[in-house]
């Protein structure tokens, strides 16, 4: 290993991390948005939306993200709908978060016994209140595992971002090797940069999994 | 008891899921100050009843009135109303996120807008009298059955509810948690609130209760005192209905 | 505007192309994965021992699958494996064994749940019932952990087939690379297949991975 070479890279690996990142965190805080807003219309049987939103998880849960940023990509431009290789991969990345998202605080919600709902309102709460200080914090806690779960495999997931030429760390990486045969290096620093994003989180999650387990208030 | 208030009345309830009619013609007036159980066999009706005046289930003929105002869950001023009533489930219900401070405080400051300290203060007072004044700062899963029940009454309380309604709260229990939650449902019924009482206990029906409603079949089949009801039952099916409690408890 | 590719679509052997290249990406899932079960058994197995060294080799193991992208891995191997060794791998054997290497790790964790969440006592009724130690494995211990296994392991099977799209990314010829190439050959005639094309790969993988996903979830209900 060459570490004049390593040195020399730095910088271009560095630059295609913050893309990662950036596009990464993006899509990851739309699929939350989305996912929460799908999962609330799927617990309370909302009329036709929740038909939609039902289509619409099964579609996304079950087929592959580089699939989905082709047709996103490739195909919707030409019914008038030009899309930039960033938003692409934000919108891919949400769309489908937002399907696993969804499943998740779907059975959050559902682990959420109906009593406390009722036992909320027949204290005098409205509604919302009852969902804000009662039902929410428990469905959120319980979503927490497979919350982070989902954070981690979309973190992976923008790995096939590069098919749309994004230029993330695996097109860096594939553009080196391609180019001046430093493949040892740039395997390298692909891994070493994957670690940086991925370990951090990783290690978060299982820290807050765990004081939520300690902490648990759950019966 | 005589010409007391007329706090809670139910005029010709039906309450029926999917056809199955499962109050088919009750009325009931409940007074200031009464204490009224209701028994009956599993499926009789009892907890949907009491599930009604709450409106957390819709009826679909009659009318329930708390202090003339009626009882409709998916009316705007339902909130209000239910504030007037207090209600404790089978299941403890307690928040288990929230410590019992927390629980007995949150709807009274959110909902009621109270101070906080007031708030506190009056739960501990409501918390020392049921002894779990000590488990304030606990959270629900470490307590007993018996003392998550008296909490979640406290929890009632601190709403300052006109009528009380328990669905079957020992249900649940160990046998030896039973005695301290009747405990203090007795001493709630002597410092002379309004109690609508869903239970299966017996000897606790005949000593709290001012009136027993016997609940067959979706229609109140008797009603009277408890001397009457316990000891000189009139018809064949509150008999039969007492018997088959006496039998179990010879078998055991 | 007009042509969104399905005219290309039914244009001379193109819908049986990209079915061949589904096929492509599927038999190297289907591969993976029937290396994956029986390694992945074997793994899980080994999970549970009490030796700290196997202890902290799985673990170690398996922190590396959940953290990479398989996408890293698959390079790692198929540029990796070249530069080192001298051997050209195949993309093909290079996916394969990136597939199965993931597969047998995911596998193993399920294995190894479905194994502690027998409760203990249901180890000591069954002996408490004189039965054998084989038996109790036959007949009260297996039977539960396939209920809570099988429907799992259907779901990796869709995950594995989610994976495989990536193969694509290091030259192998499956759906996707036969989607371009077939708008590519028609970009004169139809310009605007790209549409159509992607959207019916889409439906193929949907339709491939949907009725796996309803058939784990049935089971997983049925068996709760």
């Amino acid at each position: 290993m060459d570490w004049n070479v390593i040195q020399e890279y730095l910088p271009l690996y560095k630059e295609a991390a913050v893309l990662t990142l950036r596009i990464g965190w993006i899509g990851i805080l739309f699929a939350v948005i989305l996912g929460f807003i799908c999962a609330m219309i799927q617990h309370y049987r909302v009329p036709i939306l929740r038909q939609i939103t039902k289509v619409y998880i099964e579609l996304f849960r079950n087929t592959p993200l580089l699939v989905q940023l082709f047709f996103i990509y490739f195909g919707l431009p030409k019914v008038g709908l030009p899309v930039s290789a960033d938003v692409c991969g934000a919108a891919g990345l949400a769309l489908l978060g937002g399907s696993y998202m969804a499943e998740t605080f779907r059975s959050g919600l559902e682990a959420v016994e109906t009593v406390q709902m009722e036992s909320a309102l027949s204290l005098g709460m409205k509604w919302f209140q009852a969902m804000r200080y009662v039902v929410l914090p428990q469905a959120i806690s319980i979503s927490v595992p497979a919350f982070t779960a989902n954070v981690i495999f979309l973190l992976k997931e923008t790995s096939v971002f590069s098919a749309i030429s994004l230029m993330d760390l695996m097109f860096t990486a594939k553009d080196l090797i391609g180019l001046y045969y430093k493949t040892t290096e740039s395997l390298f620093l692909l891994v070493v940069f994957y670690l940086i994003i991925l370990l951090p989180v990783s290690i978060a999650a299982s820290l807050i999994e765990r004081r939520l387990r300690y902490a648990g208030f759950g019966n | 008891m005589e010409r007391a208030e007329e706090l809670l009345k139910l005029e010709h309830v039906k309450k029926a899921y999917d056809g199955q009619e499962v109050l088919k013609d009750f009325s009931l007036t409940v007074h200031r100050g009464e204490v009224i159980v209701i028994v009956g066999a599993s499926g009789c009706g009892k907890s949907t009843l009491l599930r009604c005046i709450n409106g957390l289930e819709p009826i679909q003929g009659g009318r329930i009135s708390l202090q003339g105002q009626v009882i409709d869950g998916r009316a705007k001023n339902i909130a209000d109303i239910r504030q007037k009533i207090g209600m404790v489930f089978q299941s403890y219900d307690l928040f288990p996120h929230k410590t019992i401070m927390q629980n007995t405080t949150l709807a009274p400051i959110k909902v009621q807008k109270r101070i906080r300290a007031d708030a506190e203060k009056e739960a501990e007072e409501l918390l020392q009298r049921v002894g779990i004044l000590d488990k304030k700062d606990n959270y629900p899963r470490q307590l007993s059955g018996g003392q998550k029940q008296r909490a979640a009454i406290v929890r009632a309380l601190m709403m300052h509810p006109e009528i009380m309604l328990f669905d079957e709260v020992t249900a649940a229990l160990d046998p030896e948690m039973v005695r301290e939650v009747l405990d203090t449902m007795l001493e709630l019924a002597r410092s002379g609130m309004t109690m609508l009482i869903v239970t299966h206990e017996m000897s606790f029906a005949k000593a709290v209760a001012d009136r027993v409603v016997f609940l067959d079949d979706g229609v109140t089949v008797e009603e009277g005192t408890p001397e009457e009801f316990f000891e000189r039952p009139k018809t064949e099916r509150a008999k039969r209905f007492l018997h088959t409690f006496e039998f179990d408890s010879v078998k055991k | 505007m007009q042509d969104l590719g399905i005219s290309v679509l039914f244009k001379g052997i193109n819908m049986q192309r990209l079915l061949l290249g589904l096929w492509a990406a599927l038999r190297i899932s289907l591969i993976s994965v029937l290396i994956s079960i029986p390694l992945g058994i074997l793994t899980g197995i080994v999970m549970t021992l009490r030796n700290p060294v196997t202890k902290v080799l799985t673990r170690v193991y398996l922190e590396i699958v959940r953290i990479m992208p398989q996408m890293v891995l698959l390079f790692i191997v198929f540029f990796g494996v070249t530069r080192v060794f001298g051997i050209n791998l195949p993309a093909e054997l290079s996916s394969i064994i990136v597939f199965s290497f993931w597969g047998t790790a995911e596998m193993g964790d399920l294995v190894r749940g479905a194994l502690i969440s027998i409760p203990k006592h249901q180890y000591e009724s069954a002996a408490a019932l004189a039965m054998s130690k084989a038996q109790i494995y036959l007949y009260i211990i297996i039977p539960q952990t396939l209920r809570r296994l099988v429907p799992l392991s259907i779901n990796l099977i869709t995950r594995m087939i989610k994976t495989t799209s990536l193969v694509m990314m290091i030259g192998v010829v499956e759906v996707l690379k036969v989607a371009q190439q077939i708008i590519e050959a028609n970009r004169k005639t139809s310009p605007n297949a790209a549409f159509g094309i992607f959207a019916v790969v889409f439906l193929l993988y949907f339709t491939a991975c949907w009725p796996i996903s309803l058939l784990s979830r049935y089971l997983e209900k049925k068996w709760s």
